[in-house]
């Protein structure tokens, strides 16, 4: 049984179909890339799969531990509940707030205390900030982030910011983790440093991973299957090999002329 | 000197008020970039609530203040899910507007159901009613529990700000909202949370100042709501300890006005603060100043 699957999904605004028809699914443990070229619609099926975006048609499915539950229309904060996460294209870290703030406001949705008990410091309250803190910290060790801990996020260096990105996306403790172009402004050395990074954290945390991305050396190199967006619609599906020697895939990205020549 | 410290004495009573209604301003502005001009009549209601529950109901201090804190936390947030949620995606100006109709709404409401007369708080009585003499600086028993009430207030705000986890879903909404709903938090309940918050400290700043000028009616919430306004400015709107620092400055400047010069124009030194403030520093004293990138 797919994890996520999306049947028919369709988003319009206005007269411009952004996203239109798509079908996709995900199995448990698969690390899927979703390329295309600019304008063709990932960010916006990114917006749709969190709930930013109320689809217009069509359903998307997510299961946990076996049971299937329709997730569209949805609020954000509700189907980041249900175990699904994201990174964002352009960072959208809590810049002011430090970088162990960053992770604990993620997890603060685990977090089982409540107000009442904060008031009167009772134990539980403490006992859970104190788990609350360890966690935070063990998770920035994997990205070696734990000895700036108290630094503002905003004064971390471009790649240790995407990198607490990811880092603040895992602290939901998400089933499904959505990158949205996490590679993007880095040099070869960081990406190829991220993409290890990527296939070891999908290991770790058991996780499904879904991908934007235009570093082709990246998503060749660990997608197992490739989805190839154009103009909202969805143009082919598989392998990377597969998608290489995709005719349509390569007029998409080429344009038509070319490739009849 | 011992003028001058009578008098810094008294502005530490009415800055604690101010400061108590400047916190409200500064947290709603700081999540969702609205001015709540309704809050001065939230303050307003909360010395209303304050009077009954201390003529009618008999009660005494403590209990009359929590009732007040407790009748204005709900109506903060009725107001905010009345009037100003709706609004969320509209425009700024619109909220403004709307939260000026609200306040309009709020004191001639009041005003229906009491009459426009002046009502005087009970005299205290008991312990109360006492004071201390350190040489010859009396300090009131009232003028004690304000501080005394306001900083615990304070205090247990800071808590909830900096070490709970709604206070970090505040953070975060103030900072990012999209991102922050996409991490899982609930931006309704952390806003109405906010709205809460901040009027319950209008509630205790009403009845405060019921008990302290032993005078109040519909229409009360204005002046010290501007002020109060100009306090959050002043501190840098959006930043807790500014509201703080704000309050007890404008409070302090208002008492040494009065006391040394006119008290005519304590009200004109106030707004004159603001202008120097909006034209030398307008991110305010803890604020810092953005400069837009081109």
């Amino acid at each position: 049984m797919p994890i996520l699957s999306v049947n028919k999904l369709t988003k319009s605004f206005g007269g411009l179909t952004a996203v239109s028809n798509v079908n996709m699914e995900l199995e448990q443990g698969e690390l899927v890339g979703l390329i295309g070229p600019n304008g063709a619609g990932k960010t916006t099926l990114f917006n749709l799969l969190t709930g930013v975006y109320v689809p217009s048609s069509g359903t998307i499915t997510l299961t946990k531990d076996g049971k299937s539950k329709p997730i569209h229309g949805l609020k954000p904060y509700t189907i980041c509940k249900e175990g699904l996460a994201r990174t964002f294209q352009n960072i959208r870290l809590f810049k002011d707030l430090t970088v162990l703030d960053n992770v604990r406001i993620a997890m603060n949705q685990n977090v089982k205390y409540g107000l009442a008990s904060s008031f009167f410091h009772l134990p539980s309250h403490r006992k859970e900030e104190e788990k609350l803190l360890h966690d935070a910290i063990e998770l920035l060790k994997i990205f070696k982030l734990d000895h700036k801990k108290d630094e503002l996020a905003k004064n971390l260096p471009y790649g240790e910011q995407r990198h607490l990105e990811i880092a603040r996306a895992l602290a939901t403790k998400p089933i499904l983790l959505l990158l949205d172009e996490p590679a993007a402004g880095m040099n070869p050395a960081e990406t190829a440093e991220l993409t290890e990074l990527i296939g070891w954290i999908r290991e770790k945390f058991n996780l499904t991973i879904l991908l934007i991305e235009h570093d082709m050396s990246l998503v060749m190199k660990i997608c197992e299957r490739i989805y190839v967006l154009d103009y909202g619609v969805v143009i082919a599906n598989g392998t990377p090999e597969e998608i290489k020697n995709n005719k349509r895939v390569i007029e998409a990205y080429l344009g038509e002329e070319i490739s009849n020549v | 000197m011992e003028q001058f410290l009578q008098q810094i004495v008294n502005g530490i009573s009415l800055g604690s008020i101010y400061a108590l209604i400047a916190l409200g301003y500064t947290m709603v502005y700081g999540i969702i970039k609205l001015i709540n001009f309704a809050h001065s009549d939230v303050y307003m209601l909360g010395a209303f609530v304050g009077y009954f529950c201390m003529t009618t109901l008999r009660l005494n201090f403590f209990l009359s203040l929590l009732a007040s804190m407790a009748f204005c936390t709900v109506l903060g947030v009725v107001i905010e899910k009345v009037a100003y949620k709706p609004l969320r995606n509209s425009t700024r100006i619109a909220a403004l507007i709307t939260a000026i109709g609200v306040s309009l709404f709020l004191q001639y409401t009041t005003m229906a159901i009491t009459g426009p007369d002046v009502r005087s708080y009970p005299a205290m009585s008991g312990f109360l009613a006492q004071s201390v003499s350190l040489g010859s600086i009396r300090i009131t028993m009232q003028q004690i529990i304000i501080l005394a009430v306001t900083i615990v207030l304070m205090v247990v705000l800071q808590f909830i700000v900096k070490k709970t986890r709604i206070g970090r879903a505040m953070r975060a909404v103030s900072l990012d909202q999209d991102a922050a709903e996409l991490m899982g938090i609930n931006i309704n309940a952390t806003i109405s949370f906010t709205f809460a918050l901040g009027s319950a400290l209008a509630g205790a700043a009403g009845i405060l100042v019921g008990v302290y000028y032993n005078s109040i009616n519909p229409l009360m919430g204005t002046l010290p709501g501007l002020k109060a306004f100009v306090a959050a400015v002043f501190g840098g709107i959006g930043l807790i300890p500014g509201a703080m620092i704000g309050g007890y400055f404008i409070g302090i400047v208002e008492v040494l006005v009065s006391g040394y010069g006119n008290s005519m124009y304590r009200d004109a030194v106030v707004f004159a603060i603001l202008i120097l403030i909006l034209i030398i520093k307008p991110a305010g004293l803890l604020g810092k100043n953005v400069r837009e990138k081109v």
